[in-house]
């Protein structure tokens, strides 16, 4: 090959780089391992985190169990190791199996468009801002207090360089849901969206219709935001809502320490132009026959540039293909079933606890713990190994009291048992 | 369907039988289902009665319902639709579709490493955090920079944290300043972030070389310039020679150099942009560092600064107190966050267990055989297609389709074709600069044998393209799916299934 090339060595190649800039050291890096020596570590520092221990965090990362044919399916190379599919003609795999994720994303949550994923939901709440903003050509967002406190600085974030304010309504504090008295006090004539969250970061779930009517009346959007998307399976989608935005990782995306998880962004149809990110929709071949391609493309950044509705690029293909796995083996019946679980797994534990809120939950709620040491607590538990719920003093100064509990299909009942004695 | 495919001149497949299959809602039958669960140890609860009538939903309409048989069939047929680097050659220029080690699949995996929670003590998540502590010092190394973030969640994401991160460093200094300049060879991400981070968007005109064209850049960088975002090598593998020169420029008139490393696989271990002159940049980790692009991410966009940034990297960061790591969210000066808990860390194990199987010298050499790679496949297209600027490649090569242009062949013809030859495109019409560009990255994971196949399918086509234009622009000829109609598909969006 140097042959060909006409040069001699491997260095002549990059011959031309100005020596200014060259860089003539070893890297300080260890020589390569092998495979066993590379697992090894990995298998090693794995043994120092808490894994699949009991757990009753939940706060936006939710521990479900993950069918084995979802790793059967996504390990293969055809989805694995293949690209974005600009060249519908070798990539309809992909692009069939994103036409079903946004499909199915449109059953769950009552939209008429979904988009082909996000990169998480907290990148997905800025965005569907930014849509919301772009749709009524206002530029404020009101945000509840009770979404996602992480998912609210990474609005703060985006918002402050695109000449959005934002302002946070309370939450009520029997309820632990929207305070519409708060929200109807502060939303204006400039009001581009409003943001809720349901179920909230409480676990409660939000009345969207009220939430909507109120929006509508002043011509904003209601953009409502779900973290728990296995809620879906049983609580009333928000219907109302003109745009939601949430995060799919509890459909078989592991944890894994914060991410890869994948975002979603759905509308109603009057807003598809508006819709950031890649779409699959269908179209014909040459032959006549059905295929799927990208399309809307004049919305993205490798067209539009600087004028795009979004710079997203890469999206999380293979995570949505996840959930896309996922929604299918459960299906219709099983994500139902599923969810009734949850439901009930939740409602086990909190009644042996003392609940902050009275507001429905699905499978996360705030206890009280009093003049109880919440820390003290998570020790005892941590030493039974079980980790504890989240502090909310973290988020919520005002409920300090406050310890955010989840409950999954992947709870067991003696474990709810032992906190319910190390708490109550 | 127009004539058949030639069999002389395509070596690398022949046409095989594939399955139809019909979309899942088409294929479900009432009452089939393809999961379990244990029973439910609790009493179970009446959803209406714990979460209100209104609250509670109905089954959802025209939801999947399918077998387990179903299911994997259905995902196996679809999935051999596809190509993939697993079937070959992936040449897509600048996005750098390498090989993806089997070991960093594996090592995401583990237990310890797939199911730890965001929220879970940072006692109970040493391993993690020791983990993410190991890719910054290896990214540091490797880019010559100071400090790293890995929240970014992909490289558009971390082009954005770095805008920010230099809108507050020269906000600090008194002014922000009002303009980010762009060649007009650049992704078409940078103005896009450019803009979402508030700034007004001046492209700069590529000189006769298509470098950076320090003239007139000399002449646009003024008291309103914030920073030059550039992609070195650029998007025609060239290596913006004058690149020091650039950053004098910039700093001179107290702007920053942001260096989009889409391309860094062509620096690691030859060349560290912290040694000349960037300030920040982004890594593409499904890139350079080989985590696999799965049809359209996840990604990684990790962005590395120079110390004067430091202070404005997004909370929270490690730090080590005593032997045992923290979350620092105690920074006073930082962006706000740019994505919710560390980043994309499954993607951040991979490309670890990337950078641990090749250590020091083995990355380098990756990166000189990526530059041979491409550049043998130059030189053995450059007598049939004409290579765009006749500069010294490194990791990519991009010509122009002038010479089939004539012919009435352009660039997407040519790339339809050769997928009847069994290989994906590469980049078609980009960059902007270059008319009718194709753009050529093959990676250091490609055999000559390999290369020899694609060079002589490319080959084959400019000769096909001399005898027979029509039948090469009616390609591709032997896919299962034939020529899609993407502006039909545009017109009257349909992007989702109904009954």
């Amino acid at each position: 090959m140097l042959d060909t090339i006409g040069v001699s060595s491997l260095e002549d190649l990059v011959a031309h780089l100005p020596a200014a800039v060259r860089y003539n050291d070893r890297l300080p890096i260890p020589d390569g391992k092998s495979e066993y020596e590379i697992m090894d570590y990995f298998l090693k520092l794995g043994e120092t985190n808490a894994g699949l221990q009991a757990s009753f965090l939940g706060a936006g990362v939710y521990r479900h169990y993950r069918p084995v044919m979802v790793d059967t399916i996504v390990s293969r190379g055809e989805f694995l190791t293949s690209y974005t599919p600009y060249q519908a003609e070798m990539a309809q795999g992909t692009l069939t199996a994103i036409f079903e994720f946004q499909t199915m994303v449109c059953q769950l949550t009552g939209m008429d468009v979904a988009n082909a994923s996000m990169y998480d939901a907290s990148t997905a709440v800025p965005e569907a801002a930014m849509m919301a903003m772009r749709a009524t050509g206002r530029s404020s967002v009101l945000v509840a207090r009770s979404v996602h406190p992480e998912y609210r600085e990474v609005l703060g974030t985006y918002a402050k360089f695109q000449g959005m304010p934002v302002q946070e309504f309370s939450f009520h504090a029997e309820s632990g849901q929207v305070d519409f008295d708060d929200l109807a006090k502060k939303i204006t004539s400039d009001t581009a969206a409003v943001i809720v969250q349901s179920p909230n970061f409480f676990g409660i779930v939000e009345n969207v219709k009220q939430a909507a009517a109120l929006a509508h009346e002043k011509g904003a959007l209601l953009v409502v935001i779900f973290s728990e998307a296995v809620a879906m399976g049983i609580v009333e989608p928000p219907r109302d809502a003109d745009i939601v935005a949430g995060e799919l990782q509890s459909f078989a995306i592991s944890p894994s320490y914060g991410g890869p998880f994948a975002g979603i962004i759905a509308c109603k149809e009057k807003f598809i132009r508006q819709i950031p990110g890649r779409l699959v929709g269908e179209a014909k071949d040459k032959d006549g026959r059905r295929a799927f391609c990208l399309t809307l493309a004049t919305r993205e950044q490798h067209i539009r540039r600087e004028k795009a509705t979004s710079n997203i690029c890469t999206n999380q293909a293979l995570i949505a293909l996840m959930a896309t796995v996922f929604m299918s083996v459960y299906g219709k019946e099983g994500l139902r079933e599923l969810a009734t679980q949850n439901l009930s797994k939740a409602h086990y534990l909190s009644a042996k606890l003392k609940k902050r809120f009275t507001g429905p939950f699905f499978n996360e709620f705030v206890a009280d713990v009093g003049a109880k040491d919440v820390a003290e607590m998570n020790r005892a538990l941590e030493a039974k190994k079980i980790i504890g719920g989240l502090p909310l003093a973290r988020f919520y100064p005002e409920l300090k009291t406050g310890v955010l509990l989840c409950c999954t299909e992947m709870t067991k009942r003696e474990d709810m048992d032992t906190v319910a004695g190390v708490m109550a | 369907m127009s004539e058949r495919i030639k069999p002389e001149g395509i070596k690398k497949v022949r046409q095989q039988p594939s399955q139809n299959e019909d979309l899942l809602f088409e294929i479900s039958s009432p009452g089939k289902a393809g999961y379990q669960l244990p029973p439910l140890d609790v009493p179970s609860v009446d959803p209406k009665a714990v979460l209100g009538a209104g609250n509670s939903r109905d089954a959802i309409d025209d939801f999947p319902e399918v077998s387990e048989v179903d299911v994997i069939r259905h995902f196996t047929r679809l999935s051999t639709w596809n190509y993939a680097i697993d079937l070959g050659l992936y040449p897509l220029g600048s996005c750098t579709m390498k090989y993806n080690p089997r070991i960093n699949e594996a090592a995401a995996r583990v237990d310890g490493m797939a199911w730890p929670h965001p929220y879970q003590p940072d006692a109970l998540s040493q391993g993690a955090m020791e983990v993410m502590a190991e890719l910054e010092r290896c990214l540091n190394a490797i880019t010559g920079m100071d400090a790293v973030t890995l929240q970014p969640a992909a490289g558009a994401h971390g082009e954005f944290a770095g805008i920010l991160l230099i809108r507050a460093y020269l906000e600090s200094r008194g002014n922000p300043r009002k303009k980010i300049l762009i060649p007009d060879s650049a992704h078409g991400t940078n103005p896009a972030t450019a803009h979402m981070a508030g700034y007004k968007v001046e492209n700069i005109a590529s000189n006769a070389r298509g470098m950076v064209d320090t003239e007139i850049l000399a002449k646009a960088v003024d008291d309103d310039v914030a920073a030059l975002m550039v992609t070195n090598p650029n998007t025609l593998g060239v290596f913006e020679e004058h690149i020091a020169d650039v950053a004098k420029i910039l700093h001179d008139k107290g702007a920053l150099l942001y260096m989009d490393g889409a391309n860094m696989n062509a620096l690691v271990g030859i060349s560290r942009p912290g040694d000349f002159g960037v300030d920040v940049m982004h890594l593409n980790l499904h890139k350079t560092f080989s985590t696999p692009h799965g049809g359209g991410g996840p990604g990684g966009g990790p962005v590395a600064v120079k110390k004067i940034l430091e202070p404005f990297l997004p909370a929270p960061r490690l730090k080590k107190v005593g032997d045992k790591w923290e979350w620092n969210y105690d920074l006073p000066s930082a962006v706000g966050r740019v994505r919710a808990f560390y980043g994309n860390f499954g993607v951040l194990v991979r490309a670890l267990a990337y950078i641990m199987a090749h250590g020091g010298d083995g990355l380098k050499r990756a990166t000189l055989d990526a530059v041979l790679n491409a550049n043998y496949l130059r030189k053995r297209l450059e007598k049939h297609y004409q290579i765009a600027y006749n500069e010294p490649s490194m990791h990519e090569c991009v010509f122009s389709d002038d010479i089939q242009k004539k012919l009435g062949a352009d660039t997407g013809n040519i790339a339809k074709r050769l997928i009847d030859y069994g290989f994906h495109p590469y980049t078609v019409s980009f960059p902007l600069i270059v008319h009718g560009a194709l753009m050529i990255e093959p990676t250091e994971t490609e055999s000559k044998r390999e290369l020899d196949l694609f060079a002589d399918a490319l080959i084959s086509i400019s000769l096909e393209i001399e005898e027979n234009v029509e039948f090469v622009k009616q390609a591709p000829h032997s896919t299962r799916t034939s020529k899609v109609d993407e502006v039909g598909a545009a017109r009257k969006p349909i992007v989702r299934w109904r009954r």
